[in-house]
């Protein structure tokens, strides 16, 4: 393995990073989507269940391919010269796509699943949209979404391979360079999965920790 | 956007969808076929029997699909006794290799969906059907199987989806599939727009009659529907009160 040790200690962090960053902006714009699904006008309703139909219908790498290639194309005909978009913003966006579509459905699940009674309480108390959502709903929502969402984020760190394939230097794309130049294929794979496996495992524990700490009220 | 272009890559790329189909209806059904006695040690197996699935599963869940894939299919090669089996016919093939890497996957998945099926089989009902002086193969063939399959069809069904989307990683072992082909025609062509776009609508409809044909198994199979079904209802074991066996959410 030799020199590769360092490249892969750099690999992980970019993994890690890239996981991070495009599950909490998935998260963010999931969430927005499912309120907004939840109470807007039926047009703007049929809006989000056509994306996350298309997000959830459309394999991952595919959508990965066409925003790197595709806004690579884009940016270059906007700026008018060859710009070349970022491996890593490609995947941010790509995964956070993705992640969003999932998120949107699973928290869409969890706001349906709080009993209804728990608005109409929270209204004749004189609490305000803001307010319900905050102190009612939202607590109420996160845990009983809680397992799903775990499992949304075990994925997320097993997409982030794929942003591999449009050359961004992850555990995936080390593993590959690793391979092709000591000719060691196995060992170098073994090691990317042993470090995913890892990953995937601390995901795991986190997200017990938390169903633990905050189990699904009333049940 | 090119429509000429969209156009052509509408003529060319549905040449891949007989393969995107080979792959994922044949893994399916490898998966599927293993994932049945897999399942059953994972619930009721002894305790080290469990264990041993349960790695088996979670090793396979925990790791990405592309890193298998290249693990077989780059990996393998590196073991000189792989080289100089019979095996290596099949195993020097991308076809096999992505085969085994998807059915692997499947089977991994299924085991665990299935799994949770079968767990939440209510015991009254295979109490009774030991009161009854069924053996215990029948018990699992007759009860236990047919109701924890109705349970897990809606989770089963999302597995389905998974493998028609999964399938695009065999583009990256240099397989001409839907994908394969759009990375192909982007390659000549400079138009990953276009192109892209048109191979996301083919498998946005593939998965959209994955999702419908599993709603109307779902449907076809549960037994509080038509009269055609409660004519039939003798012959296959009644779902139980709905209260007990809703799926884990």
């Amino acid at each position: 393995m030799g020199g590769f040790t360092t490249q892969f200690v750099v690999a992980l962090i970019v993994t890690i990073s890239l996981a991070l960053v495009s599950g909490c902006l998935g998260t963010a714009f999931g969430l927005f989507l499912a309120i907004s699904k939840g109470t807007a006008q039926p047009r703007l309703n049929s809006v989000v269940t056509a994306y996350t139909t298309v997000v959830r219908g459309v394999p991952e790498l595919l959508i990965i391919l066409l925003i790197y290639f595709g806004g690579t194309t884009l940016a270059s005909k906007i700026a008018g010269r060859y710009v070349e978009v970022n491996a890593f913003t490609a995947g941010v966006i790509a995964l956070s796509v993705v992640f969003s579509g999932y998120a949107t459905e699973v928290f869409r699940g969890a706001i349906a699943a709080v009993p209804a009674g728990q608005t109409e309480a929270a209204k004749s108390l004189g609490l305000n949209a803001w307010q319900r959502w905050m102190f009612v709903i939202g607590p109420q929502m996160l845990r009983l979404a809680l397992p799903a969402y775990g499992n949304l984020w075990i994925s997320l760190f097993k997409d982030t391979a794929l942003v591999s394939i449009v050359g961004l230097t992850d555990i995936m794309r080390v593993a590959y360079v690793g391979a092709g130049s000591l000719r060691a294929p196995l060992t170098f794979y073994l090691a990317a999965s042993a470090l995913y496996l890892s990953l995937t495992t601390v995901t795991l524990l986190s997200i017990r920790l938390a169903e633990r700490r905050y189990p699904a009220l009333g049940r | 956007m090119n429509l000429g272009l969209m156009l052509d890559a509408l003529v060319v790329l549905p040449s891949g969808v007989g393969l995107t189909l080979t792959l994922t209806v044949l893994s399916l059904t490898a998966g599927f076929l293993v994932s049945v006695p897999l399942a059953f040690m994972r619930a009721f197996g002894r305790p080290g029997l469990s264990l041993a699935v349960l790695s088996y599963t979670y090793v396979i869940r925990g790791t990405p699909m592309l890193v298998q894939l290249f693990l077989l299919y780059y990996g393998l090669s590196q073991i000189a006794a792989v080289r100089a089996s019979i095996f290596w016919v099949i195993l020097r093939d991308p076809f096999w290799c992505a085969l085994l890497t998807f059915s692997l996957n499947s089977a991994a998945h299924t085991t665990e969906i299935l799994c949770r099926g079968l767990q939440s089989v209510p015991k009254g009902v295979t109490e009774a059907a030991t009161s009854l002086g069924l053996k215990r193969f029948q018990i699992a063939r007759l009860v236990t199987f047919p109701i924890a399959f109705r349970i897990s069809l809606p989770a089963y069904g999302n597995e389905v989806v998974g493998m028609i989307k999964g399938s695009s990683l065999a583009s990256t072992v240099t397989l001409l599939e839907i994908t394969g082909m759009a990375r192909q025609m982007v390659s000549t062509t400079f138009a990953p727009y276009e192109i892209f776009i048109v191979a996301g609508a083919i498998y946005l409809s593939l998965t959209s009659i994955a999702v419908k044909a599993t709603q109307l198994l779902e449907r076809w199979l549960s037994t509080d529907g038509n009269r055609v079904h409660r004519r039939k209802a003798r012959l296959r074991p009644a779902l139980p009160d709905p209260e007990i066996t809703t799926p884990l959410p």
